[in-house]
């Protein structure tokens, strides 16, 4: 029997892009206040599950060709590449820096090596999360 | 500050990660892991001379000072641990270019022995305790997935069990390190060691050390050593010989660690059950050893030997007994390597693991089998192989502190050892061959590597323990002056 999930389609088209939104919010406002990359990682990975719940495999992977378990690979490179870039600085391992930039028409922002840290660690969270959701549902 | 100090661990991270997406190209796969494992040892050969010239190196990830940051710590025992490890590494790689098969190196096989590689390294080099925990999962993570890489259903089994034990073991941890924060307020491990000398080492904190002791036992595979025979005996050749030589002696190393840095002051109750306990251990052992009918628990209950033999140096404690005890460390992380892959190599060529079954394997392997009764004189003492020195000061420690019990089991364990492995020399390798030279299988070229250049490091440890002596004393001077690594990493 097929199950009728035209609700869940429809909702779920609207509330995976608020989902996302709230996702890369959090992440950003993990520097001074709650949240970063591992919450703004786990957010944005269960908005993903949510639409292979929703559609089949097939469809999402059409649209996002990714391997999850790259994305993972390609997370805690660049998260332990920040790390280790301090290291050819002289400064010790893990060092961060910041600077206050002002961009021509956003104003001044504080950029920081930190996101470059976190983001690694926000698709390392995508990444696991996807590969264990996927590994449980692929053999019945 | 000195930024080598976390290589050790950071770049076998980092080149697991790369191998990841090197999936298809085993080759590419074989050249990176060893590269990374050469270019590890030679960091840390240049560590541990550094050591000596400037004293112990500290390093505050990213400028947070101790007590409040966490922070690698070299001294010579660690670094000379590192080195060890890195070495044996890189000979078991060798060994699991030829036999490993590519289904397993298609499965992330080299990632998962660099992880592990990386836990063990951190373990070594950290100084704060919660970080060892962490570093202690790192290992442990990787070592699942190589207990259970295979799918075999004795290694379903096995990995079961070992999986359950160490989540166990974990969550014991996490509770003896919440009670020790609770009471010290702080987890950086001189920090700790500062304030329990402060406070004297009353019984309070003497029971969150037996805590901590029952934690490291069980990854040790001191007493509590009843899920090691199984889940050693299951992976492949290779797994099992860096298990067997990297992953007990972690346990060891924390043990070491806790007990002559953080929590030295009451010797009477502590020392006394770790003497207690290392004594079982060795007669269990020995029972084991005696008892076993398979080459493979043999060679298990060998390693729980080991274990209770080494700890019988820090039960006594003296000066002597701890260089000993570190000799011992080095010499039993390669011997152990070695006996596995001898082992693994003995079932490979004879298809057979009961000792009875097998004869006659040196007529058709004449190297194979010497630098199997090499191993065994290793391992059971013999002047000027590996073990020698170790036994002996481990020996005159006994006897500086009156502990005969100790060294009565510590000796008669050693013939123990001799006969069990002279069991399997005897009925395996002499005798007439079942299996004529021509239609032999022929051993791959990368294992007999492998089985040369540890039995020369074997042999160059044993020979060369003089040149070792300046590292080795220094290490056993920082452990029983826990003031050198406190003023090390709290002034300065």
């Amino acid at each position: 029997m097929k199950i009728n999930d035209v609700i869940l389609r429809t909702v779920v088209r609207g509330v995976v892009f608020i989902i996302l939104t709230l996702g890369v919010y959090l992440f950003f406002s993990g520097h001074n206040a709650p949240g970063g990359g591992f919450i703004g990682g786990l957010v944005l990975g269960s908005g993903i599950v949510l639409l292979y719940i929703t559609y089949d495999l097939e469809t999402v992977h059409k649209r996002m060709p990714f391997d999850f378990k790259k994305v993972a690979g390609f997370g805690v490179l660049l998260a332990t590449g920040s790390a280790i870039g301090a290291i050819f600085f002289d400064a010790p391992f893990l060092s961060q820096t910041d600077v206050y930039y002002t961009f021509p028409v956003l104003g001044e922002k504080h950029l920081t090596t930190v996101t470059i840290f976190e983001a690694g660690v926000a698709l390392t969270v995508i990444g696991t999360l996807v590969t264990i959701i996927l590994s449980i549902s692929e053999d019945e | 500050m000195n930024n080598l100090l976390v290589l050790p661990l950071i770049i076998p991270i980092i080149t697991a990660v790369i191998l990841v997406f090197l999936r298809e190209q085993i080759v590419l796969q074989r050249i990176i892991s060893l590269i990374t494992m050469i270019f590890i040892t030679i960091i840390s050969a240049l560590l541990l001379n550094m050591v000596q010239t400037e004293g112990i190196m500290r390093l505050d990830f990213s400028g947070w000072l101790p007590p409040f940051g966490i922070l690698f710590v070299g001294d010579s025992f660690s670094i000379l641990l590192v080195l060890t490890a890195s070495i044996i590494t890189s000979f078991c790689l060798l060994y699991a270019f030829s036999t490993i098969g590519s289904r397993h190196e298609k499965m992330f096989f080299y990632p998962f022995v660099l992880f592990l590689i990386a836990g063990v390294n951190g373990s070594f080099l950290t100084g704060d305790i919660f970080n060892l925990f962490v570093c202690f999962e790192v290992m442990l993570l990787a070592s699942y997935v190589l207990v259970a890489l295979g799918g075999k259903k004795r290694q379903l089994r096995e990995s079961l069990k070992y999986v359950l034990i160490n989540v166990v073991a974990s969550w014991m941890f996490l509770i003896a390190l919440a009670f020790l924060y609770g009471t010290v307020k702080t987890l950086n491990m001189a920090h700790i060691a500062v304030r329990v000398a402060e406070a004297g080492q009353d019984p309070l904190l003497t029971t969150v050390a037996i805590l901590f002791l029952i934690v490291f036992s069980l990854k040790a595979g001191l007493l509590l050593f009843f899920w090691l025979p199984g889940s050693y005996s299951v992976p492949p050749t290779v797994v099992q010989a860096l298990f067997a030589s990297l992953l007990t002696k972690v346990g060891i190393y924390a043990l070491i660690r806790t007990f002559t840095l953080m929590f030295p002051l009451n010797q009477d109750v502590t020392h006394t059950i770790i003497g207690v306990m290392a004594g079982i251990t060795l007669i269990a052992g020995c029972m084991g050893a005696l008892s076993g009918r398979d080459i493979y628990t043999i060679a298990t209950y060998n390693v729980i030997i080991g274990v209770g033999f080494i700890l019988i140096g820090l039960a006594v404690g003296t000066e002597t007994a701890l260089t000993g005890a570190i000799y011992y460390l080095i010499h039993d992380m390669l011997a152990k390597a070695l006996l596995f892959l001898l082992v693994g190599m003995v079932f490979y060529v004879s298809g057979e693991s009961v000792v009875k079954k097998m004869s006659g394997i040196i007529q058709n392997y004449p190297l194979f089998g010497w630098i199997y009764f090499l191993v065994m004189l290793a391992l059971a003492g013999i002047p000027p192989l590996s073990g020698f020195m170790g036994k002996v000061l481990i020996g005159q420690g006994a006897i500086e502190s009156g502990s005969y019990v100790l060294l009565a089991l510590g000796f008669a364990s050693s013939i123990i050892v001799l006969y069990s492995l002279l069991r399997i020399f005897l009925a395996s390798f002499f005798g007439e061959t079942t299996i004529s030279y021509d239609f032999r299988k022929p051993i791959p070229k990368g294992a007999y590597l492998a089985f040369v250049l540890l039995a020369l490091s074997i042999v160059s440890v044993g020979v060369g323990a003089e040149s070792l002596a300046v590292y080795v004393k220094d290490a056993a001077n920082t452990l029983m002056n826990p003031s050198i690594y406190i003023d090390a990493v709290l002034k300065g």
